[in-house]
């Protein structure tokens, strides 16, 4: 059987590039709120729970968002398939 | 150091002996395969050991001592750093997922070399393959047993000699007997570990401080540049922190202790569920285990040697027998570590070398024994240059990292989603990257601020398509000869 014509690779390649779609959101988001609100001088500082807010919102809130989206997009567009090849039957 | 400490990590010792001891009941009774259920588990992780075992694997002793201790010297901006792993946690899975299990299945593949080799069908591609895995990472794992020695050594006051001679009986008795899924259960221990230890840490050092706008307050009244996300010298600059988003993160993808692991699920059910265990287990130490090191720093200043930062603070703010069994965490990852490097190792020369060209027609017993037998000589050869470990070694493993990434990322995932890859392209792609990567990090060091890494990583990427490309009528035609002789 070519590869090619296996149905579950068609969701495995969706789910890759899922994959570098979260990742690519993940880094503008740590990076912008990290450099954005981190470049000044720290005396201008704001302080959110203890923290500077650069901190907390790169850092703390980035990764309860990323952890927070990985689940929701596991649920929703993940789909289960079978990894062994003979369990597939005659399906093709 | 007194018994109270020493006494929960001996117990923590004593669980990680009996998860082995049982684990190897069952290699012996399913024994249908030896090979997949000694180097793999047989393929029958579930979602939760998975997300452990992955993380203990990538994220261990080079983040659990070295990362606090770096932290404590840099502040916050070191932290920031650190979050880059939290993209491992997820992409790795993601990125090779669910093709990669399927091509791993299909090829009957139980290394990364397997998979190559399935996947290319070169002899050359398996060789350099299982010769880098070997070469870098027995260097990497030597250097851990070091780690695991002095740290063993400081907690117990034992000399250096006994205390590696602790660590590699403890390790070695597991590793041969259990197999991987000895391996992966206690690392499955050692993650929960790790999360609940890192936890009590950071609120006793929190507690300590007298909270976090406290210890914020004490550390701008010493250097402002502390909790900027510049570092304490104001040396680390946005390209260089981003590029360990490569180093840590998405190139985590080529490690062969990583990828090895994405080819031992059961189900794709355990997959999904390693994805979301994992990302927020991984988040979680990561932030945890950096910001202890840098609100240790008002607690105990003036600490010399960043790797002391983890035991030291532990023994300050927690009660002696609660701070034994939270430094039993970086033990775990140490041990964590090093256990699967040694059956990477050992799967690399028994499987690929020797069964692939030594001797293809070895029987099962004789395999079986080779397993145990590699397994435990390549022990006796770390632990005999970890007792004096050589400079070459130190150097190797600095490197070992980055060098497995450039070598392995695009081989793997160019090898799964492009067609048209092929043998030349890999071979050419892992010489390029190996190559470029030794020559910037000898000689650069750091290429426009980036860390050594990032290019070797473009350049082999562009020698696999390139060369691909370029023989992609010398594959047709081998393929046409091959069909023409049978």
């Amino acid at each position: 059987m070519p590869p090619q014509e296996d149905y579950r690779f068609k969701i495995a390649n969706r789910e890759a590039l899922i994959g570098v779609g979260l990742a690519v959101i993940n880094f503008v988001w740590w990076f912008a709120f990290a450099y954005g609100l981190g470049s000044r001088p720290p005396e201008e500082y704001s302080y959110v729970f203890g923290v500077p807010s650069w901190f907390f919102y790169s850092c703390i809130v980035g990764f309860i968002l990323i952890a927070a989206l990985v689940t929701f997009v596991v649920k929703v567009f993940f789909v289960e398939v079978p990894l062994d090849d003979e369990e597939e039957g005659d399906r093709s | 150091m007194n018994a109270a400490v020493i006494i929960p990590l001996v117990l923590f010792l004593v669980i990680i002996f009996a998860v082995g001891f049982i684990a190897s009941r069952s290699l012996t009774k399913s024994g249908s395969d030896f090979m997949q259920d000694y180097y793999l588990g047989g393929r029958q992780l579930g979602g939760f050991i998975l997300a452990m075992t992955m993380i203990a694997t990538y994220g261990s002793a080079s983040s659990f001592i070295g990362g606090p201790g770096v932290a404590y010297t840099e502040g916050l901006g070191w932290v920031l750093l650190a979050m880059a792993q939290v993209v491992s946690g997820y992409f790795v899975l993601m990125i090779l997922g669910k093709k990669f299990a399927i091509m791993a299945r299909r090829y009957n593949a139980v290394t990364l070399t397997d998979f190559l080799k399935g996947r290319y069908q070169s002899k050359w591609v398996v060789i350099t393959a299982a010769f880098s895995i070997i070469i870098f990472l027995f260097s990497a794992m030597a250097a851990q047993w070091v780690g695991g020695a002095r740290l063993i050594e400081s907690l117990t006051g034992l000399s250096y000699t006994s205390a590696l001679f602790i660590f590699a009986v403890s390790v070695l008795i597991y590793v041969v007997i259990g197999g991987f899924k000895a391996v992966a259960l206690t690392d499955m221990i050692q993650g929960v570990v790790m999360v609940g230890g890192t936890l009590i840490l950071l609120i006793a050092t929190i507690i300590a401080g007298g909270g976090i706008s406290n210890i914020m307050a004490d550390l701008t009244a010493e250097n402002p540049n502390l909790i900027t996300p510049f570092g304490a010298e104001g040396s680390l600059t946005p390209s260089y922190v981003s590029s360990f988003w490569i180093l840590v993160g998405v190139a985590v993808v080529g490690l062969p202790q990583v990828t090895v692991r994405a080819m031992s699920y059961k189900s794709s059910r355990a997959m999904h569920r390693a994805l979301i265990i994992g990302t927020f287990v991984v988040g979680f130490i990561m932030l945890n285990m950096h910001l202890i090191g840098v609100f240790a720093r008002p607690i105990l200043p003036g600490i010399e040697v960043g790797d002391t930062v983890m035991p030291l603070i532990a023994l300050e703010v927690l009660p002696p027998w609660v701070a034994g069994i939270v430094l039993a965490a970086p033990m775990a990852a140490i041990m964590s570590t090093v256990d699967s490097l040694l059956l990477l190792v050992s799967s690399s020369v028994v499987k690929d070398i020797y069964v692939n060209y030594v001797k293809p027609d070895a029987t099962y017993q004789r395999v079986k024994r080779m397993s145990f037998g590699v397994t435990a000589v390549l022990g006796i050869l770390v632990f005999l240059m970890a007792l004096n470990p050589p400079d070459l070694l130190i150097w190797l493993n600095l490197f070992a990292f980055g060098g497995l990434e450039a070598t392995f990322i695009w081989p793997v995932v160019m090898g799964l989603y492009w067609k048209t890859g092929n043998k030349y392209g890999a071979l050419s792609s892992m010489v390029v990257g190996i190559g470029s990567y030794i020559v910037i990090d000898v000689f650069y060091t750091s290429l426009f601020g980036l860390h050594s890494v990032v290019f070797p990583v473009v350049l082999s990427f562009i020698a696999y398509v390139v060369v691909s490309l370029a023989t992609k009528h010398l594959v047709v035609k081998e393929a046409g000869d091959m069909a023409a002789e049978s």
